[in-house]
């Protein structure tokens, strides 16, 4: 049956991997089953909730909406790419100091859609962070607590860069 | 139910003559996804009807805006998000990176395309009133070869247009002659982000000596597809803009539109709505423009 599959190659948070999968598989079913990264979640599977947001080249997508074979040859990064060595990434440092997570499923999207946000503008004001998490949906937090934790993060990466801190708020 | 990915097959032929081959050797067998923001959507709804598919995604020759001396040419294949990206364009022509912009949210803007945007045709399609505003034309190609036809007439019924089974949409021309007109574009839905329009105006005019020499008006979810409104244009055509002109005005749209009743709006609200964005575009034309 799976004689007609293609072979799909990904460089996971750095990892090369080789996949053998429908090509109309969702790139969110390939990491959840087949590559086992379960960080990435599954909200309404019609792009319309964020949950599922991973990059992809660079580009933050939708990974519900990507049949894998468009994501052939391309860079992804997931949540679990985030924290490096054991320590976390400054925006899931800046989540759990601000309250930014609650009941958590919204997390892992939001923290890449604002990861795409930061590695765009690294001191967005307000109003670009609501269109940066516009996509992201929580009904937890009512929104206030995450984009505060974003506002924490982007001064945080003022002072590791040793830039005049504080001023994001 | 659940879509299920073995049922459908996708090839990636990865270039436009390779995708053309293939819709020639067995016309309206493939149905071609592009960045698979509305297609992905039926897949997982389990309501994609297509068994064979053919992408579009990363094929060069399809994603591009071209900056000639009369018009901008933009690639079917290009990304709501290259739009917004492109300074010339959203200075020469604001209204398309303005659409662009309220396309779902900056996940969806970085995969779906304006030509998916346009063959899929929704009559709430985001950017359809700048496009027919601007007066574009559409360029589409076969292995037969190329033909451009005006992008007021590419819609012919609900989701139906004037591609042949073996054509694509290669891309979209807008004439770069708007630079003094008056643009106008709003779309009118529940917030800004990843909401359908309920209803949306784009609208160019150019007033020469207090008369409107020049009036284009392209509506969203006022019909089965995209529209212009020409009675109401014809109202406002080589006349003043006075309270009678936009009376009358108000009258053509309400007798043209087509509205329906769904689940994100009424017909009656949809009327009364595009006409009150007729009138807010042709207040704005009374007041002079800053220089």
């Amino acid at each position: 049956m799976n004689n007609g599959w293609p072979t799909i190659h990904l460089t996971v948070n750095g990892q090369s991997r080789a996949i053998r999968t429908p090509a109309m598989k969702r790139l969110l079913d390939v990491l959840r089953e087949d590559l086992r990264l379960t960080g990435t979640k599954e909200g309404c599977g019609e792009g319309e909730c964020g949950s599922c947001s991973v990059r992809m080249n660079g580009e933050l997508v939708n990974s519900c909406l990507v049949p894998v074979l468009q994501a052939e040859g391309a860079e992804i990064e997931t949540v679990e790419g985030l924290a490096r060595n054991g320590e976390l990434h400054p925006l899931q440092k800046a989540f759990l100091e601000c309250g930014g997570a609650q009941c958590g499923i919204c997390t892992p999207g939001m923290l890449m859609a604002a990861t795409h946000l930061l590695a765009r503008n690294p001191h967005p004001d307000l109003a670009e962070i609501r269109e940066g998490l516009a996509g992201n949906l929580c009904r937890c937090t009512g929104f206030i607590r995450i984009f505060e934790s974003v506002i924490a993060a982007a001064a945080g990466s003022t002072q590791m860069r040793g830039e005049q801190a504080g001023h994001a708020r | 139910m659940r879509g299920n990915p073995e049922a459908h097959e996708l090839v990636a032929p990865g270039s436009l003559a390779a995708v053309l081959a293939l819709l020639a050797e067995s016309p309206g067998e493939w149905m071609p996804i592009a960045g698979g923001t509305e297609l992905m959507v039926a897949h997982a709804a389990g309501r994609l009807d297509a068994k064979k598919l053919v992408s579009l995604w990363g094929i060069a020759d399809l994603r591009f805006i071209e900056t000639r001396p009369e018009s901008f040419v933009i690639g079917a294949g290009t990304t709501f998000g290259d739009l917004r990206a492109h300074a010339d364009l959203a200075a020469e022509l604001p209204l398309i990176a303005r659409a662009a912009s309220w396309i779902g949210a900056i996940a969806n803007q970085n995969r779906a395309t304006i030509g998916g945007n346009l063959v899929n045709g929704s009559p709430a399609a985001d950017s359809s009133p700048a496009l027919l505003a601007y007066d574009a034309e559409v360029e589409l190609i076969s292995v037969r070869g190329t033909r451009r036809v005006a992008y007021s007439g590419f819609h012919t019924a609900y989701k139906r247009n004037v591609l042949a089974p073996d054509e694509l949409l290669r891309a979209i021309h807008l004439p770069r002659r708007f630079a003094r007109h008056r643009q106008y574009l709003r779309k009118v839905g529940p917030r800004r982000a990843m909401a359908i329009a309920k209803v949306a105006l784009g609208a160019t005019a150019r007033v020469e000596n207090g008369v409107v020499s020049e009036i284009r008006l392209g509506a969203a979810s006022l019909a089965p597809f995209p529209t212009r409104l020409h009675r109401a244009e014809a109202a406002v055509q080589g006349r003043r803009v006075t309270g009678e002109t936009i009376e009358a005005a108000r009258s053509a749209l309400l007798a043209e539109a087509r509205p329906i009743d769904d689940i994100r709006s009424t017909a009656e609200y949809r009327r009364r709505v595009g006409a009150n964005l007729l009138q807010e575009f042709l207040l704005e034309l009374r007041v002079e423009p800053r220089p």
